[in-house]
């Protein structure tokens, strides 16, 4: 019993990690309309750069710093949005589906360089030894601790989140994305915006990294592969409901149930049928996308109802005034 | 105001505007006319910013602003619609012109995180700028529609809204009134005349209903084939024998003569 709730808790901090990737995608796609299939790349430059940080000395890889894991986790959101401002400047002048493959191709470049540059992560072997936060305190049962962490996290970024989707700025965002002539005929540099929303984006993108590594103590350059690092992502948030931070949040925690879920049936099966279940759970997340894109493109949590909400608030604020 | 300089745009082998000299004079309503593919929406993209010119230049004030991108030319007063309406469709009519002005603090992100008050009032401002607009328009009923579910007349007007939502000092219209009904039409000059008297804005128009041309407009320059054919008052225009021949072709205007 004790072990089945550990097992929930440990979820629910996965759940989180990927709520936080969710967001950060919704602000970069879902209100930006910006196609980022590079999302493994800046999650996996979080975790290593916190990894690199905070570990303790060793001669596996550069650094073992030793630094506080908050330290770690502030470098991790600076370091991928410098590297997402530099992306950003070359690639974000292209339309949707150049963008997407530019992204797709320096996520591989990162990801291969975080591979072969042993010197420097650890390369294949990965980076173990990571500090988990809480882990004297809580003498070893640091999960309830993280997961309260975590959730603090989410809240401020979803409350970060919301308050840029009411503003001004998420207006500019979301005329970009709807017609981006009109936002240059009433004088929004629209490329600014597009490269603030992706910086910001990629910032939680490393965030979220960086809480992953110091969930597992070890990464490695598996963790960050397309399927699982971008590609789970996207569906989360399609699912949930693109350009509703609600939706996206809620997108990673029923995508994530249905992953791990068929990952426990599968442990059922036997041995030979097992290993090709693993290909059998992709084609799943496949069919379930297909099947969302046809039957409810808009999501569990449309960002229109969210909009309604707003303009209900609006209109009652006319009738008081 | 606007001087357009020997502009030159060349599409591969098409040349749209071929060597196209015209000004554009404070405190007037100019109309463009001229048969289509005469060259009056490229000429209109190159003045707007949003297509380069091959050679020539574009005067704003005297100030050369060739090549300057439409959002910063914006910051300078110059302020365009689309012939096909722009509107933002999964946004309502309010929030289509709160875009619109510029400097606003919540623009700034960290604005938005920071300074939530200054944002919201600022917010507050612009709303009461965009109601003021709508109640002009005799829109008020709408304004929490979704823009893309506007009637197509609503829509043009839409575009000329979001020209009031700043302080143009020039507005380029591309072609206000197609598809719209004659009622409509004539609220529409009104409206633009009414911005040209009381307000000072120039107007250059283009537009294919000769009426609202004739009643709004003076200058008329008429363009075809990439350049100024003939300009002068709706009169003169209706009488050069070039402007006939290029709308109606193969002698047209010794046709009109001999019937008049």
């Amino acid at each position: 019993m004790l072990g089945l709730i550990d097992y929930a808790i440990f979820s629910l901090c996965i759940v989180g990690i990927y709520g936080l990737l969710s967001l950060a995608l919704n602000i970069q796609w879902g209100m930006t309309g910006l196609f980022n299939i590079g999302i493994g790349a800046f999650f996996a430059i979080g975790g290593y750069t916190s990894g690199i940080l905070t570990s303790p000395e060793t001669t596996a890889h550069v650094g073992g710093f030793g630094m506080p894991i908050p330290v770690g986790l502030l470098a991790a959101m600076v370091l991928s949005a410098a590297i997402g401002l530099l992306v950003g400047l070359v690639t974000l002048n292209l339309r949707a589906d150049y963008l997407a493959i530019a992204t797709i191709g320096i996520a591989e470049i990162i990801r291969l360089i975080l591979q072969n540059e042993g010197w420097l992560t650890g390369g294949v072997r990965g980076m173990a030894n990571i500090p988990r936060p809480f882990e004297q305190i809580t003498g070893g049962q640091f999960e309830w601790a993280f997961l309260v962490m975590l959730i603090v996290i989410i809240g401020v970024v979803f409350l970060a989140l919301e308050a840029a989707r009411t503003s001004a700025w998420g207006r500019v965002l979301r005329a970009v994305r709807e017609n981006e002539p009109t936002a240059l005929a009433s004088g929004k540099d629209a490329t600014r915006f597009r490269l603030e929303a992706f910086v910001v984006g990629c910032a939680i993108m490393g965030l979220a990294g960086a809480l992953y590594a110091h969930l597992f103590s070890f990464i490695s350059p598996e963790a960050f592969e397309p399927m699982l690092a971008t590609f789970l992502v996207w569906v989360m948030l399609i699912a949930g409901g693109s350009g509703n931070n609600k939706g996206a949040l809620l997108g990673a925690l029923v995508i994530w149930a249905i992953w791990s879920g068929t990952q426990i049936l599968t442990g059922y099966l036997p041995a030979e049928l097992a290993t090709r279940a693993g290909a059998l759970r992709i084609i799943l997340i496949g069919v379930l996308l297909i099947v969302l894109l046809v039957t409810r493109p808009e999501g569990m949590l449309s960002e229109e109802s969210d909009r309604r909400r707003d303009r209900r608030r609006e209109e009652r604020e006319d009738l008081k005034d | 105001m606007i001087e357009v300089r020997d502009i030159v745009k060349r599409f591969g082998g098409l040349v749209a505007v071929d060597h196209c000299s015209l000004t554009i004079e404070q405190g007037k309503v100019t109309g463009l006319i001229g048969p289509n593919g005469a060259g009056k929406t490229t000429l209109f993209n190159i003045i707007a910013g949003f297509l380069p010119p091959t050679s020539g230049q574009i005067l704003l004030d005297g100030e050369d602003v060739t090549g300057l991108p439409t959002f910063k030319l914006f910051h300078k007063g110059l302020v365009r619609t689309f012939q096909i309406p722009h509107e933002l469709p999964l946004m309502t009519v309010l929030e289509n012109l709160m875009l619109v002005p510029e400097g606003q603090s919540g623009e700034n992100l960290l604005n938005a995180w920071l300074r939530p008050g200054k944002a919201r009032s600022d917010e507050r401002r612009v709303r009461e700028r965009a109601e003021e607009v709508l109640e002009m328009l005799e829109m008020t009923h709408v304004r929490h529609h979704l823009a893309g579910n506007l009637s197509g007349g609503q829509k043009k007007l839409l575009e000329i809204g979001r020209t009031m939502m700043t302080e143009p000092r020039v507005v380029l219209l591309d072609e206000p009134g197609a598809g719209v009904n004659r009622t409509l039409m004539g609220k529409l000059s009104e409206v633009i005349r009414k911005l040209n008297q009381e307000k000072g804005y120039t107007f250059c128009i283009i537009e294919h209903d000769m009426d609202l041309i004739a009643e709004l407009c003076d200058p008329v320059i008429c363009m075809a084939q990439g350049k100024v054919l003939a300009q002068g008052t709706m009169a003169d225009i209706r009488g050069n024998e070039a402007v006939l021949e290029a709308y109606f072709g193969g002698g047209a205007a010794r046709v009109v003569e001999s019937s008049a």
